[in-house]
């Protein structure tokens, strides 16, 4: 290897992967900047191998500023940390002797006009960051999916120029996630491929891809070699790159009990399928935000259960059960290359076109001609595919519709498996 | 039957799964239902309320931020002289803590909701459906 070595946030999880560690990670934001403290000195003191995440408030995340700065100077309650009302300089100081070479931050938001952020992030010394044109604009906001691309087109650049000497930017695809639940393996490693090419093109160096988990572990296992798969062959060779699990991101388990057992599954996946990070989920999470202990707690639980675990023996393929996840993701990653060399223009036009179409998603820039369902093995079909150009797709049915009854089985269907 | 319902998520809440549910819900109990989808700013409700005139609008929060872009929101419209006297209810996680907060739930009523569906309470909001459209007829 040439490359000089990276102590930024990829050289981190590289490193911890190299010596067979998961790293895990919360997802943590406070309003207040000494409890915001607090929790990334107990994320780096806590057994594992961890690195911080500040995650910002929504009033942060839609680019309300007023609002943001008036919850702060009111003491209202926000749900994360308000990294522009607190500004640079006294984020700085919050991170000043807990952020370091052994213990990485990464500031997570939810915006799909991230340049202020972006700005403000790297001012205050992170160089890690997450997101993406495609994963927060259409669940997440209203904006135009190609003013989100040309948003995420400048946040990238800004982004990877703020590296120093020995510290290169890093920047993780949300791809993986896509509202959370019902949404088929094959188009979330798509997804998350599209986007990390997209950084890449926007001049990053060091990128994550994520996948979140889904309602069966035979399928989640296929995604995320799917995901490796095809990130070494789409990505460019001097890129640097780790896969993130999200453990379950839908409706979470509502007792104890059954969010812990959750957590352990997300965790033995990580280490079975390969991935190199983990972002965890706490017994709170059913109910309310949760407290730094409540996180602490979720941390050592993963670090635990992956100290336990060992990657499953490669080459097993494990698309004999026809979830073709590996084959449906390489489709759609193709069908939108094709489109335009310029990754932005493709992944808006292919929006338009339904080529890509994220079932339940209610963004005017998304179709909604697909549709998906929970099969009798757990796993998360098509029920309409609507323009995707998947390969070998028989015509389909004509879904049934879906009723608020048949939503909401759908949405507890992992809470209640865990729960029970 | 049923009438028009603007279903909305509130100003700085990005979950639209709640949104999509209550659609489905309110579709089947005779409602025609137009869905804003999440992330709405005041003036696009209320833009949508002069508009649309629904018989109800059905705000939906669950992000922690539900009581402070509700208030904000309900205060917007009631001020407003043409659509100050649409129905408007609000329901979902309206704190960041789980936890019922009877004094929230009064100062949004006081501030003009016609009712609070705090923890998602979908037997009250039922029966708040049955009532209204027992008025209305």
């Amino acid at each position: 290897m040439t490359a000089p070595p990276d102590r930024g946030f990829g050289g981190f999880v590289a490193t911890a992967r190299s010596h067979g560690h998961l790293v895990v990670q919360p997802r943590m934001g406070f309003g207040s900047r000494a409890r915001m403290r607090v929790g990334l000195e107990r994320t780096k003191q806590a057994q594992g191998v961890t690195v911080g995440t500040i995650t910002l408030d929504s009033y942060t995340r839609v680019g309300d500023f007023a609002a943001a700065r008036a919850a702060v100077g009111g003491n209202s309650p926000l749900n994360g940390y308000p990294l522009l009302a607190h500004g640079a300089e006294a984020t700085r100081a919050l991170l000043d002797g807990v952020q370091d070479e052994s213990f990485p931050v990464q500031v997570r938001h939810g915006s799909a006009r991230p340049q202020a952020v972006f700005a403000e992030l790297v001012a205050a010394g992170v160089h890690a960051t997450e997101g993406g044109p495609v994963s927060y604009c259409l669940p997440y906001s209203r904006t135009p999916l190609r003013e989100s691309v040309r948003h995420w087109a400048q946040s990238c650049e800004l982004l990877a120029s703020a590296g120093g000497p020995d510290v290169v930017p890093h920047l993780e695809s949300f791809g993986g996630c896509m509202l959370g639940q019902l949404c088929p393996p094959g188009l979330l490693v798509a997804l998350s491929v599209l986007e990390g090419l997209f950084f890449t093109q926007h001049g990053l160096r060091s990128i994550s891809l994520s996948y979140a988990q889904q309602t069966s572990t035979e399928q989640d296992m296929e995604a995320l070699a799917a995901l490796h798969r095809l990130a070494a062959e789409e990505l460019p060779p001097d890129v640097r790159w780790h896969s993130v699990l999200y453990a379950y991101m839908g409706l979470y388990p509502s007792t104890a009990r059954g969010a812990e057992r959750l957590l352990r599954s997300a965790a033995s996946l990580a280490v079975r399928a390969g991935a190199a990070r983990l972002i965890v989920k706490t017994t709170a999470e059913a109910h309310r935000i949760p407290t730094i202990a409540e996180n602490v707690a979720a941390l050592e639980l993963a670090a635990h259960t992956a100290a336990q675990a060992r990657p499953d023996e490669p080459g097993a393929p494990r698309d004999e059960s026809g979830g073709g996840v590996y084959a449906e993701a390489r489709a759609l990653v193709h069908a939108v290359r094709e489109l335009h060399p310029d990754l932005g223009t493709a992944l808006a036009r292919a929006f338009a076109r339904g080529l890509l179409d994220i079932p339940f998603c209610l963004h005017p820039d998304n179709q909604g001609r697909t549709r998906s369902l929970i099969d009798d093995q757990g796993r998360l079909r098509w029920s309409s595919t609507g323009g995707l150009p998947l390969p070998g797709t028989a015509p389909q049915p004509a879904a049934r519709a879906m009723t608020s009854a048949g939503l909401l089985e759908s949405l507890t269907f992992v809470q209640r498996a865990y729960d029970s | 039957m049923g009438g028009t319902v603007l279903v909305s998520g509130t100003s700085s809440d990005a979950h639209t799964w709640n949104l999509i549910y209550v659609h489905l819900f309110l579709e089947e109990r005779g409602y025609t239902v137009h869905n804003l989808g999440s992330c709405v700013p005041d003036d696009l409700l209320v833009r949508s309320c002069r508009e649309l005139r629904p018989d109800l609008v059905v705000l939906s929060s669950v992000n922690g931020h539900g009581f402070t872009d509700g208030l904000r929101a309900i205060r917007t419209i009631r001020e407003q002289r043409d659509v100050r006297h649409v129905p408007v209810v609000i329901g979902g996680k309206l704190g960041t803590d789980g936890l019922r907060n009877a004094g929230c739930t009064r100062r949004l009523l006081n501030a003009g909701f016609d009712a609070v569906f705090d923890n998602g309470d979908l037997g009250a909001f039922e029966l708040f459906l049955n009532r209204h459209r027992t008025a209305a007829a």
